[in-house]
């Protein structure tokens, strides 16, 4: 391997961005197909209810209008949508109908389909419709959860749906015999992802062929065509699912949605090509939702600050049915609060409950920026207390590089744990500090008033999961010209997956890049795919090329010792060529002639752990409550870096969205479950100008054992610790008011109300 | 969010376009940078039956400075306001408040007289014209009318204006070299809706004391509006810290500002009040 690892570690420039850039890509808005029709979904106009009637004949009447679908027309039983990550028994009368039949349950959940030749002929038809519906107590709040007394299912007959009790140690015991403990109630905002463009569909119905096919959704298309091939009755080798160019996934988009079933289905009802993209207001009211969490949490300590347990109650709120990978909140909201800390004990139960919401989904980071939140926030308030360094308080609890393997709590429920894999915390927690200067700029800022406002500083230690199983295939297949085609089932959500698998290919074949093609995101590149998810392309997609590539080599020399008359231990691949003894040769594209292709797999069953420290210095205007991001310094170790400028991008863009979702986005319900932030006037997104000063350093000092890359899942954690830093910081800020955060977002009337109610009462007035 | 069927007419004199809003009774919609109407119609908020185009009325789009004041015709943009370099010092605060108007594509496109019908009371150009003591000159059917803007506005989108008449120019008093300004607005990124603003000007008397002072707020009610309390505060003093705490104080005291989902109303509040606060020192230090 005299030219191995050329290319892995190399900060290579993403090769997606000279198409793109030029206005080449193929978003979902850009594909049609001959005769195209438009659908547009009528969704619930209230959170709960029972339909009564529908009566679509005026919108039948328009014309222009194709077709007007309900459950009638779809027909009884109406499929639902699969949940593809810890489904249970329990959890299957839950799943979504992929449209409402007979009860409505949040507002937006698609209730008629129209089918027209275009879009506003659609928009006209859905005005046309008249809706009866008898509206039922909605269940918006925690209270009316628990309560329990209007019930989304009353089969059920409650609205918790899931438990996960996160157990190590003897928790109780722990804090019976603790020299401190300290008890706080933590709440974390319904917020989601929003892309650069709408999902969207665009499915095709071929008669002749019996065949599907359908593009847009990026992520999992091979568990996509799985539920399509149940709920349509079709086998799965009649179904295409292929994935558009997407301006970003994180976690949200090509997860199944109703609109996954519907499209196709009117495909094939109408015998038309339909496209459907959804409108940002869509977007806001029914794309997964994540986030909305209620934490009381508790810390017990010895004198020395070494902490001895963590316990406490979670509440997260699902929405009104469990999606796909819903109960991935809960749970890790349970299993991860210990983050990247050496905590013998622990004892955390979370609940998960239905509402008369949008239902929730994963969303990058999930249920880990919530737990990092509490963490932290209890870590800073019990350094303080104690009278420790909250630099040194962490340092002190950090797991060491000789723990590892380190046990995670168990999920009692699962019976399932984790354990992290490898790395050195304490490294990257000095080097951030370093970075940002950390000591120097306590002295000169931390709780300091300076030009009109407080400054503070804030710190968090945090750990990524990654590389999900249970394993991801690529298969190579050697073209007539020499170049290698390699087919992966990772798909691409922004995240530069093309660049980074072409490193990984072109070192492992040992051949220049330029001589890779790397296709993804089809059911038709490989027999079986995973998609990208949990931060798992590069270690599983990359890992099956790694492993692919080996049984490829082995082929091309057994193809050319047969040519060669020799062993094929006797044959080297190199330059493009072939080389046996006595100087025969061939071209890898002479080689060709014969077919070789060779598809593997890579299994795995552990998680990598990506980790780092961030830091932040902010300044806070006690009049208006306004926070500025001053500075932020993010040190991660990654295992093994590929590359790093795409991993540095996605940390930084990362912590952007982190920011958005710790001060300005936050979806809000009303009483009656109406959403009332269903614009981007009231929906409001970070833009580029509003937190400028962010510098991400990644390492790869620490290779993960359990792949052959040594790399870990990264790119998605920048926004674990956002939160938690965010509030630290300014809790750090306000010291001499006294304040301590302890619900996001961070507005500027939520932090000038923590102050205001802290000045003495002439003061404030 | 495609627009609901509508007709359209694009008349070539203002006598067209208001024959043509006075013969749907009400249903008929002007529009002109479509800034405000078009989210309006996407959202289907309304569906009016006819919308008028007033692209092809002429003379509706300069700025004239003279002795008397200046005058901006109703299709005047954001843009030329920006873009005239005479206003610099003929009226640096319509420059600056300008200047907050939502992004450079919105300005390109938004006009003065479509800002000022649409009424958001978060808006700068309602906000500016009723601080400034502008005149509004609307015509319609039964003539033309000349509304001060203190007058003009009735509730959020909500003006005195019929339904068959247009705006067609705003004008300003004359601004003196040596006024005292200043205009702050709060936004929780640029560009966004403020979620409260202040505008105040005085001018100095021979003693150095102010005189004539207009305080003028947004985001902070119902509608753009004075506040006489905080004017009273300021006029007749040498706009010391005292003064601007009083003139502060007083502006809280004068606003009823909304509770909504991005503020309450006492947040509101202690906002204007800082807003004119810091307002005051800039002018003070101008």
């Amino acid at each position: 391997m005299s030219k191995a690892n050329r290319f892995v570690g190399s900060p290579v420039e993403r090769l997606e961005d000279l198409r793109l850039l030029r206005g080449r890509g193929r978003f979902v808005d850009d594909l049609t197909a001959e005769g195209v029709l438009n659908a547009v979904i009528l969704r619930s106009p209230v959170a709960h209810g029972i339909i009564k009637g529908i009566d679509t004949s005026a919108a039948l009447a328009i014309p222009g209008v194709v077709a007007v679908l309900t459950a009638e027309e779809i027909g009884r039983p109406v499929p639902t949508i699969p949940i593809r990550l810890f489904a249970s028994k329990l959890t299957e009368p839950l799943e979504q109908p992929c449209i409402a039949d007979r009860k409505v349950r949040y507002v937006g959940e698609p209730v008629v389909l129209v089918i027209a030749e275009s879009q506003a002929i659609a928009e006209d038809a859905c005005d046309a419709v008249v809706l009866d519906i008898e509206t039922l107590p909605p269940v918006v709040t925690r209270e009316a959860a628990e309560k329990g007394q209007s019930l989304l299912f009353d089969e059920l007959g409650t609205n918790r749906c899931a438990r996960f009790t996160a157990i190590k140690g003897d928790a109780d015991d722990a804090f019976r015999n603790a020299a401190y403990r300290r008890r706080e109630r933590f709440g974390v905002h319904r917020h989601t992802a929003v892309f650069m463009e709408g999902r969207g569909l665009l499915a095709e119905w071929f008669e002749e062929e019996g065949k599907l096919v359908v593009q847009g959704g990026a992520k999992v298309p091979f568990a996509t065509r799985k539920a399509l091939s149940k709920q349509m009755n079709l086998p799965e080798d009649k179904i295409e699912v292929h994935e558009a160019d997407t301006g970003g996934g994180f976690g949200s988009r090509g997860e199944f949605y109703p609109e996954d079933f519907l499209i196709p289905f009117a495909a094939r009802y109408v015998g038309k090509p339909i496209k459907w993209v959804e409108d940002r207001r869509e977007h806001l009211a029914c794309s997964n939702h994540s986030r909305e969490t209620e934490v009381e949490a508790e810390i017990a300590c010895d004198k020395n600050g070494m902490v001895l347990g963590l316990r406490g109650t979670a509440f997260v709120d699902s929405g009104a049915y469990v999606r796909t990978n819903g109960l991935i909140n809960p749970r890790n909201v349970s299993q991860f609060m210990s983050g990247p800390y050496h905590v013998p004990n622990i004892n955390i139960v979370t609940d998960f409950y239905l509402s008369n919401k949008g239902p929730v989904g994963t969303y990058r980071g999930p249920g880990r920026y919530e737990t990092d939140y509490v963490r932290e926030r209890l870590f800073d308030m019990a350094a303080n207390d104690l009278g420790i360094d909250r630099v040194e308080f962490r340092r002190r609890n950090l797991v060491r590089e000789d723990q590892m393997p380190y046990q995670l709590p168990q999920i009692v429920e699962t019976k399932s744990g984790d354990e992290l894999d490898s790395g050195n915390y304490e490294v990257t927690l000095d080097q951030c500090l370093a970075e940002f200067k950390w000591a120097e700029k306590v002295e000169k800022y931390d709780g300091k008033l300076i030009d009109g406002r407080y400054h503070g500083l804030g710190l968090h230690c945090f750990i990524e999961g990654g590389a999900a199983g249970p394993k991801e295939n690529a298969r190579l297949v050697l073209e007539k010209s020499g170049n290698v085609s390699v087919y992966v089932g990772s798909s691409q959500v922004g995240q530069g997956v093309v660049t980074v698998l072409t490193q990984i290919a072109a070192d492992a074949l040992e051949m220049p890049m330029d001589k890779i093609a790397i296709f993804h995101g089809s059911t038709t590149g490989t027999k079986e795919g995973f998609g990208s998810f949990h931060s798992r392309s590069t270690v599983m997609g990359g890992s099956a090329i790694v492993v692919a590539a080996a049984s490829l080599q082995k082929l091309m020399r057994e193809a050319a010792g047969r040519r060669f008359n020799c062993a094929p231990g006797e044959v080297t691949l190199e330059d493009g060529k072939a080389q046996g003894p006595g100087g025969k040769s061939l071209t890898f594209a002479e080689l060709a002639e014969e077919d070789i292709s060779i598809e593997e797999s890579f299994f795995n069953h552990k998680h990598t752990w990506a980790y780092g420290t961030h830091a932040t210095h902010i300044a806070v205007d006690p009049q208006t409550g306004q926070v500025e991001v001053l500075e932020y310094v993010a040190v991660e170790d990654v295992g093994r870096m590929v590359n790093p400028l795409t991993l540095g991008g996605q940390a930084v863009g990362a912590i952007v969205q982190g920011l958005g979702g710790t001060f300005l986005e936050h979806l809000i319900y009303d009483g009656e479950g109406q959403l009332l932030t269903g614009t981007f006037a009231d929906y409001l997104l970070p833009t580029a100008g509003d937190f400028p000063r962010i510098r991400a350093i990644m390492t790869g000092n620490y290779p993960s054992p359990i792949n052959p890359l040594g790399v870990k899942g990264a790119g998605e954690g920048g926004i674990i610790p956002v939160g938690g830093i965010m509030a630290n910081a300014i809790a750090s800020a306000l010291r001499s008011f006294n304040v301590q955060p302890l619900e996001l977002p961070l507005s500027p009337p939520r932090i000038w109300k923590l102050i205001d109610d802290a000045r003495p009462a002439e003061a404030a007035e | 969010m495609k627009l609901p069927p509508f007709e359209y007419a694009c008349p070539a004199t203002l006598d067209e376009a208001i024959a043509l809003l006075a013969s749907r009774d009400g249903d008929a919609k002007a529009i002109s940078g479509g800034q405000s109407l078009m989210p309006i119609l996407a959202f289907r908020l309304a569906s009016p039956s006819l919308l008028v185009d007033l692209k092809k009325l002429k003379g509706l789009d300069q700025i004239k400075i003279d002795a008397s004041g200046i005058t901006l015709g109703a299709k005047v943009s954001w843009r030329q306001i920006e873009d005239d370099k005479r206003l610099a010092t003929a009226h640096p605060l319509l420059q600056e408040m300008i200047s907050h108007v939502a992004h450079y594509q919105i300005r390109n496109r938004g006009t003065v007289g479509g800002s000022i019908a649409h009424a958001d009371p978060a808006a700068e150009m309602p906000g500016f014209s009723v601080t400034c003591d502008a005149k509004i000159v609307v015509k319609g059917s039964s003539g033309e009318r000349i509304i001060p803007a203190g007058e003009f506005f009735e509730g959020p989108l909500m003006t005195v204006l019929e339904a068959d008449e247009l705006i067609t120019e705003i004008r300003l008093p004359p601004w003196p070299a040596a006024r005292r300004w200043g205009m702050l607005e709060f936004a929780r990124r640029r560009g966004d809706f403020a979620m409260g603003g202040v505008a105040v000007f005085y001018d100095l008397d021979a003693q150095g004391r102010a005189v004539d002072a207009h305080v003028g707020v947004i985001g902070a009610g119902s509608i753009p509006h004075r506040v006489p309390g905080a004017e009273a505060a300021i006029n007749g003093t040498t706009v010391d810290e005292t003064a601007i705490l009083a003139a502060a104080k007083a502006a809280a005291a004068g606003v009823e500002p909304l509770t909504d989902i991005h503020a309450s109303a006492a947040y509101r509040r202690n906002l204007i009040s800082v807003l004119l606060e810091r307002a005051l020192r800039a002018a003070v230090a101008r």
